[in-house]
């Protein structure tokens, strides 16, 4: 029986926001401190303790929601989602419930490459909540004792929540890479996923175009998902896995429980960890020690006016005032806000966006990867790259040797005078080229002779033979002195 | 000297006149302590050196000159739910037994900063939940008028205290009455502020939108004096509120011609017994004459009170609570899995009131139950507040009973939960509108025991409680009589 399926997915992405103090009290949320050292009556719980918003954690979280397109609730509220665990110091978490700081947005995936460009992924909502403490097992599995860390405890955290919108492992994460880059644009968080700073669960399952109509399997949350590659590689094997068992006992959605399972990554594979038979009564309820918050349009306004450009209208600059290719716009956008800021300031001086683009790619992105260095400590600043391009523009510096003197540049950082001083490549006054390219000539007649019979790309065996003479020859200009120089007929 | 017969303010007097040091005031109270605690269990915990030492500074410094605090060397007895850095604080819980805060409340905070002394700890209904303090974890506590009865609850030992003369005054806690009862089971005075007025950073919270810390003492003075150093602002308590406090000793002398009160008749006849009506009755003649005008008010859904009262009391402990898990505050059930020690921790290590109360919320707060209880509850609620705004429209305060009884017998209610819950039926109400109310003595019923008056006011009127409750203790002396 051939059957047509299609992958569902939603995410629930947690982004643990740049906030320097906890959600709810004032200690630090600086990651990798001794266990413990961060923390307070109010994070630990402590009977009595009572919770304070901290109002940068409420802006970074609806200037998220702004930037992706959502509605930010005007009076919006907490709630303890009640459940027991022992790093949950208060056997409450503090998060939203039926009235989330930001509703309703979308995210268009933008993938120059692949057919799922422009699809609208719509947020369903994103709402802040405290984290929870580290409990670190025995790792021996001895039954030693279960320890726990709550410097993480009361940490903000935004969970943004798609509807199911997404069609593969692939645009999963598409739409993760784009989400970094706004957040990461925005400032609202490190993003960090070996930290935690982003934290991914995907709800998977398969829509199913049979003979007896559309049918779906059971819905599969999968976790310890450790970075995008994962995501994507997670979705598309638990599609096939989905496929497989359905056409093995042909469960669909309502006859079998939601379950939970886990990512091994070297494996390859999603492991069983846990069938809910029923949704978890988590009792929510206003929480009465926090007030309502209001958010005023003249709140939201300001707030807006901090989101400069988003990754996409970067990416319209990029292509309608440089007129780049939709391609070369990508790559540079996904390299984060300060490398166009690079782009963009060499780019006005240089006129040539082409040019740059080709350069920052090509051997500048090589360089930066292959030293593990950002643009922000790129060795070589805008106005030495741009004096570097002006160089090859204006013929002073050959395009046979700029690569040779880019590296120069970049590796002791220096300005393009000084790397071609140091390769002891200077320009050839009009005198010496002549004299170079008179000795080619009389030294080889029999090239001559061929090129004035016609064979016109034999010229460049002279040009190489002035090259050998002195690398500071421009082949070029090489060329033209020896058209100037041959024998007419 | 014996002190035990001094208001707070007259021992002021005589610390700040330097006619009595403060050494010798704490060591008077500690005193009454040790005579009379063994057998009214009205403390948990007496801080004996320490309260010694800081009257000791308090004496220094009045010597030398330097700037003492508004209460200095004033002894004052701190309910036990209320969290004092390095004394134990149980809360009145075996949850809790050996629990030592690291941290002050805000309102211990502010009594240090002026100077007041703590002298120990006081006895309480498990996390303030209960009529009675008959604690039978720590042992109940005896009303010093009469040791067969309850000296009520939840903040019974600060009550007792003051009545039996073993402290001048007392911080209490009031989530459906817990401040007012107790003082009229025992003749005291006592005020519960308006929601936000007291700071909560440091109550260990039962029921947070329903709780307030607040003043216990002989005379409506003394609650005055106190409540000025406790009012006010607190950004550590985000339902703390903002309006300015005031300094309410200073105005309480003004008269209250043309004070409107208002009489709810259906409280006043029904359901009371005579001699609590009868002294109701000559406490409004005493207003009257004073130039006060009786207005009869409707509190059309005030019968539904205590109904809405247990369930969103209920509700928020049922979360309050959860974290006295095991994994930390006590020892662990022995078990060998998570789940059983949760449970297992929590059934041995709460008392059956809490476990009640625990069970009760987490019913009403369960998906498919949530909007018959906890929505409905929160509905009337909304409803009692209106019917209060509409009553204030034409009155400046309400007078009526503080309880249906005067002081019950010991054991008498422990069977009945129910019985114990409709000792509430005047006091939640204020709680639920977050409305000030104050309970004062305003007679005995025929076997000598002291009758409560209630006057409640609008938001932040704490003033005109005061107000009138100084008038009227100026023209009896109820407040002054003492058990003998």
């Amino acid at each position: 029986m051939s059957v047509k399926a299609t992958i569902i997915v939603g995410l629930e992405v947690h982004v643990q926001l740049a906030t320097e103090t906890k959600l709810f009290c004032g200690c630090a949320t600086a990651f990798g401190a001794s266990p413990n050292t961060q923390t307070c009556p109010v994070c630990i719980g402590a009977p009595g303790a009572l919770p304070v918003l901290n109002r940068k954690a409420l802006k970074l979280a609806i200037k998220t929601g702004l930037a992706l397109n959502c509605e930010i609730e005007p009076n919006t509220h907490w709630d303890r989602k009640n459940y027991f665990y022992p790093d949950l110091p208060k056997g409450y978490q503090i998060s939203q419930f039926d009235r989330p700081i930001c509703r309703k947005g979308y995210l268009d995936l933008i993938d120059p490459q692949s057919v799922s460009s422009g699809r609208r992924v719509n947020i369903e909502r994103a709402h802040l909540e405290e984290d929870a403490g580290k409990s670190s097992h025995d790792e021996t599995m001895q039954g030693g004792p279960t320890k726990i860390d709550f410097n993480r405890a009361g940490t903000p955290l935004l969970e943004i929540v798609t509807q199911p919108d997404l069609r593969s492992g692939h645009e999963a994460k598409t739409f993760l890479n784009e989400l970094k880059l706004i957040l990461s644009s925005l400032k609202v968080s490190d993003c960090n996923m070996q930290e935690g700073s982003l934290r991914v669960d995907a709800n998977v399952n398969l829509s199913l175009a049979t003979q007896e109509g559309n049918q779906a399997t059971p819905i599969v949350e999968i976790k310890n998902l450790n970075s995008f590659r994962s995501v994507e590689r997670a979705i598309e094997f638990e599609a096939e896995r989905q496929l497989q068992q359905w056409n093995k006992d042909g469960m669909t959605i309502d006859q079998a429980p939601k379950q939970t399972r886990g990512w091994d990554d070297s494996k390859g594979h999603t492991v069983l960890q846990r069938i809910k038979e029923d949704s978890a009564d988590y009792r929510y309820f206003p929480d009465p020690d926090l007030v309502v918050i209001r958010t005023t349009q003249a709140d939201i306004e300001s707030i807006q006016a901090e989101i400069k450009s988003l990754p996409a209208e970067r990416r319209q600059i990029l292509m309608s005032r440089y007129l780049l290719p939709a391609y070369d716009a990508d790559v540079l956008v996904n390299q984060g806000d300060t490398f166009v800021d690079f782009f963009e300031t060499v780019a006005d001086q240089v006129k040539d966006g082409k040019l740059v683009s080709n350069w920052l790619q090509q051997e500048l992105l090589r360089h930066l990867n292959a030293t593990q260095t950002d643009i922000q400590a790129c060795p070589v600043n805008a106005n030495q790259f741009v004096d570097f391009l002006t160089h090859i523009q204006t013929n002073q510096l050959d395009s046979s040797r700029a690569k040779d003197v880019f590296e120069q540049m970049m590796s002791d950082s220096v300005s393009v005078e000084q790397a071609m001083k140091s390769l002891g490549i200077e320009n050839l006054d009009s005198e010496e080229l002549t004299a170079i390219c008179q000795r080619v000539l009389d030294e080889n007649p029999e090239i001559i002779a061929q090129i004035l019979k016609g064979n016109t790309k034999a010229i460049g065996n002279l040009i190489g033979k002035t090259k050998s003479l002195n690398k500071n020859v421009s082949p070029s200009q090489a060329r033209e002195q020896i058209l100037k120089m041959l024998p007419k007929h | 000297m014996d002190l035990s017969s001094f208001n707070a303010c007259q021992l002021l007097d005589a610390l700040e006149s330097q006619q009595l040091s403060a050494e010798d005031c704490v060591r008077f109270f500690l005193k009454q302590i040790a005579n009379q605690n063994a057998t009214l269990n009205a403390f948990y915990t007496v801080v004996e050196e320490s309260a010694m030492a800081s009257a000791k500074s308090v004496d220094q410094r009045r010597k030398k000159g330097l700037p003492v605090g508004p209460l200095a060397g004033l002894p004052i007895a701190v309910k036990d739910g209320i969290c004092t850095h390095n004394v134990r604080t149980t809360a009145g819980s075996p949850m809790l037994e050996n629990y030592v805060p690291f941290y002050n409340a805000t309102v211990v905070e502010r009594l240090w900063e002026a100077d007041a002394i703590l002298i120990g700890k006081t006895s309480m209904d498990e996390f303030g939940m209960g009529s009675s303090t008959e604690n039978p974890h720590f042992g109940g506590t005896l009303n010093p008028w009469d040791h067969q009865r309850v000296p009520g609850g939840s903040s019974g030992g600060s009550a007792a205290a003051i009545a039996a003369g073993m402290a001048p005054i007392a911080l209490g806690s009031d989530t459906g009455g817990s401040i007012r009862q107790p003082a009229a089971f025992c003749g005291i005075t006592g005020l519960k502020p308006t929601y936000g007025r007291v700071s909560r950073y440091g109550l260990i919270a039962y029921a947070s939108s329903l709780e307030q810390i607040g003043p216990m003492a002989k005379t409506v003075e003394d609650t005055a004096l106190l409540l000025s150093s406790c009012a006010g602002h607190d950004p550590r308590d985000s339902t703390s509120a903002t309006e300015p406090s005031e300094d309410y000793r200073a105005g309480i002398n003004r008269p209250i011609e043309g004070f409107r009160i208002g009489v709810c008749r259906d409280h006043l006849e029904n359901g009371l017994s005579v001699e609590i009506t009868s002294a109701l009755k000559q406490a409004i003649d005493i207003f009257e004459s004073a130039g006060a005008q009786i207005v009869d008010i409707e509190l059309p859904n005030s019968s539904n009170a205590v109904a809405a009262y247990y369930v969103i009391a209920p509700c928020e402990a049922s979360a309050n609570l959860s974290r006295y898990d095991g994994v930390r505050y006590t020892e662990r059930a022995p078990t060998d899995n998570l789940d059983q020690m949760y449970s297992k921790t929590r059934a041995d290590f709460f008392g059956d009131e809490v476990q009640r109360r625990i069970l009760l919320g987490t019913f009403a707060l369960s998906s498919g139950y949530y909007d018959q209880y906890y929505l409905q509850a929160s509905k009337v609620r909304r409803l009692i507040q209106q019917d209060f705004e509409t009553a204030f429209n034409g009155v400046d305060l309400i007078l009526g009973p503080t309880t249906p009884t005067t002081a019950f017998k010991i054991n008498q209610c422990r069977q009945d939960p129910l019985s114990m819950y409709l000792a509430d039926v005047y006091t939640v109400s204020a709680n639920l509108a977050g409305l000030p109310a104050l309970s004062l003595n305003c007679g005995f019923d025929p076997s000598g025991l002291p009758i409560g008056m209630q006057l409640q006011g609008p938001r932040f009127k704490e003033s005109s409680l005061l107000r009138a409750g100084h008038l009227f203790q100026s023209q009896t002396d109820f407040h002054n009589r003492r058990p003998a």
